[in-house]
């Protein structure tokens, strides 16, 4: 854990009664603030209140028992699910009324728990299709293969390369997606949701089902791209290790409500924490 | 894997047989050495053809099951069929070449207009929703061309709907159809409409567009989250489909002599499906292939006569078990794999 401990060098700043940034973000616009954000499924209240604010370099964690709305708080700031209550922001501008296509194009990329890759088409179109909005040209420079079309897929082709080169995938560009080992498949949605330019990144669960090595390497891998492309990054993770050595705030989720938030060290000592993820100690047992 | 190699080696196939057989074709024609029966079925095959080829950018690209695309190959008939008459009648435009493509043209974009209606309500709905209410639109386009009457009186165009009471010559009759239609189709216009859909419809797919078009189907969440905006790409697929079926259409239309609107049914719809179907959903080759073999074999099954369609599904059902067999599929593998290259493989699969 010495390397881990290393990697955390900027201290953490209090943010006026909403969480902590790093230092190096604070002269910056926060690219997340949420204010009491929340949505109710007829009467369930499956996240409530949740305010957090993110600085323009942070690595943030959400930790929390099944259940707690974590991934709901995904597809509230992707706009999968419209919120019912609250407020959020990206890089200060409101985001109430966008739809998910226009988050993605505000700068909000995120992966799945479940992989929702394109599993018939290479591994290549699907990166490429992540830079939909970034290398654009319309339906008849398609059609006719105008100059511009030839231009823009060579241009689409060697960022395409350049993006899978960071998880070293340039190799297998010509895959069909739906054939990648498990591993290479969670990789692949991280580079897809990179090819769209993102400021803030959304991983969910990047580590299931990969090995002590593999998520070694991907802690690595989110530093890299977290430091290479200056970006905010937010995961959801149950790998523990994984989360306190990469996160340098995490909020804790349970029953939709916020029970923790802090840095790694603040968070394992909190009793509430501990409380919702082992339980109460029973008062009678002698 | 489907290697982009492979792919363009496939596409590269598919030109170059279309073009060998069309060759082969005109000097058969030339040499008056084919059937009276194939030659007067050659343009209606390429009508086919290009309906089902529009039809797979519907159902195997964007991933919607339409039962309306009759529809807009009537839509786009009985266009063609009035702008060649009119271009005739009222401006007494001789040349059978530019009156046919101007023709083609207009049934085209009539029927993308068409599908450009009919496509905001219903690409709203998805899966069984999505095919019941296209199955309802091509019969309501059936339905009204059989109330229309157009006449052309010098160079207007009177058109009446349940009133067949116009001035001049009549173009549509009701529900008696196109009558006396001069016939200016010819073979040569119906390989060029086929190769001109085939174009569109490969770059399509092989762009950005068609990629969105792909994301979509595939997966309708991710693609969202990647800031595609799945309605303008299913409508993109939608109404390039309908103006390719109104432009063939338009080249059916107007090498009939006449042409009633229940051509355009439920029951034509279905037929061009079943191309799709049979030749692979997705898969742009096989759909020429099998709209080519399924219009020349009723025909070639006529001496079984009252028996000819009974024949006909038998066979349908006899290709479509056979070529799901795992046995048939293991026996053409092992064929293509002692030519020792993945590409042959491919072409099978792609």
């Amino acid at each position: 854990m010495s390397e881990t401990k290393q990697r955390q060098q900027t201290p953490m700043v209090p943010y006026p009664s909403k969480s902590f940034v790093p230092e190096r973000d604070l002269g910056n616009i926060p690219v997340l603030e949420c204010n009491h954000l929340g949505i109710e499924f007829g009467g369930l209240k499956a996240v409530d209140d949740f305010s957090v604010i993110m600085g323009r370099t942070e690595i943030g964690g959400l930790i929390g028992p099944n259940g707690a709305g974590k991934t709901t708080i995904f597809n509230l700031l992707t706009k999968v699910y419209q919120p019912t209550h609250g407020t959020m922001m990206l890089e200060g501008k409101d985001m109430g009324g966008m739809t998910t296509v226009d988050v993605s194009k505000a700068g909000i990329a995120r992966t799945f728990q479940n992989i929702r890759l394109f599993n018939n088409m290479t591994v290549e179109e699907n990166v490429r299709i992540g830079l939909h909005n970034q290398i654009r040209y319309g339906m008849f420079n398609g059609i006719l293969r105008l100059p511009k079309y030839w231009k823009a897929e060579k241009e689409q082709h060697e960022k395409t390369l350049e993006l899978l080169s960071i998880f070293d995938m340039a190799g297998m560009a010509d895959e069909r997606a739906g054939s990648l080992p498990y591993g290479a498949q969670r990789r692949l949605e991280i580079v897809r949701a990179l090819a769209t330019s993102p400021k803030l990144l959304l991983l969910d669960e990047p580590a299931a089902g990969m090995n002590p090595h593999e998520t070694e390497e991907l802690m690595e891998n989110i530093i890299k791209i977290r430091d290479q492309f200056q970006i905010a990054i937010l995961l959801i993770e149950h790998d523990m290790n994984l989360v306190m050595g990469i996160c340098e705030d995490i909020c804790v989720l349970n029953f939709g409500k916020i029970i923790a938030k802090g840095t790694p060290a603040e968070i394992q000592a909190n009793p509430a924490v501990i409380e919702a993820y082992l339980g109460k100690r029973k008062e009678a047992e002698a | 894997m489907k290697t982009k190699k492979s792919r363009l080696i496939t596409q590269a196939v598919t030109y170059g047989v279309l073009i060998l057989l069309f060759v082969i074709l005109t000097i058969m024609i030339n040499n008056k050495s084919i059937s009276r029966t194939l030659k007067g079925q050659l343009i209606p095959i390429c009508s086919w053809i290009v309906m089902a080829v529009s039809l797979n950018l519907v159902v195997g690209i964007s991933g919607e099951l339409s039962l309306g695309h009759a529809g807009f190959m009537g839509i786009g008939a009985f266009t063609g069929i009035i702008v060649s008459g009119w271009l005739l009648n009222g401006f007494q435009m001789e040349d059978p070449t530019l009156r046919l493509l101007l023709a083609i043209l207009a049934g085209g974009i009539i029927a993308g207009i068409a599908g450009m209606l009919i496509g905001i309500p219903v690409l709203r709905l998805r899966g069984d929703y999505l095919a019941i209410v296209t199955l309802a639109f091509g019969e309501i386009i059936k339905n009204v061309m059989n109330c229309v009457y157009v006449s052309v009186d010098g160079q207007t165009l009177n058109w009446g709907f349940l009133d067949g009471n116009l001035p001049g010559t009549l173009l549509l009759n009701g529900p008696m159809g196109a009558v006396k239609v001069k016939t200016i189709a010819t073979f040569t216009a119906g390989f060029i409409l086929v190769m001109f859909s085939l174009i569109v419809v490969l770059n399509l797919i092989n762009s950005r567009s068609g990629r969105a078009i792909m994301a979509a189907r595939d997966n309708r969440i991710a693609a969202e989250s990647m800031g595609i905006n799945i309605t303008k790409y299913k409508m993109m697929a939608f109404v390039t489909a309908s103006v390719l079926a109104g432009m063939a259409g338009a080249l059916y239309g107007l090498s009939m002599a006449t042409l009633l609107p229940t051509k355009f049914s439920f029951n034509e719809s279905i037929n061009v499906l079943v191309f799709v179907v049979l030749g692979g959903i997705g898969n742009i080759p096989g759909s020429i292939v099998s709209a080519a073999a399924l219009t020349i074999l009723p025909e070639k099954l006529r001496f079984l006569q009252n028996y000819r369609m009974l024949a006909y599904a038998i066979l349908l059902i006899l290709v479509m078990l056979l070529s799901n067999n795992p046995m048939v599929k293991m026996l053409v593998r092992k064929i293509f794999h002692r030519r020792g290259d993945d590409e042959s493989r491919e072409e099978m699969r792609a």
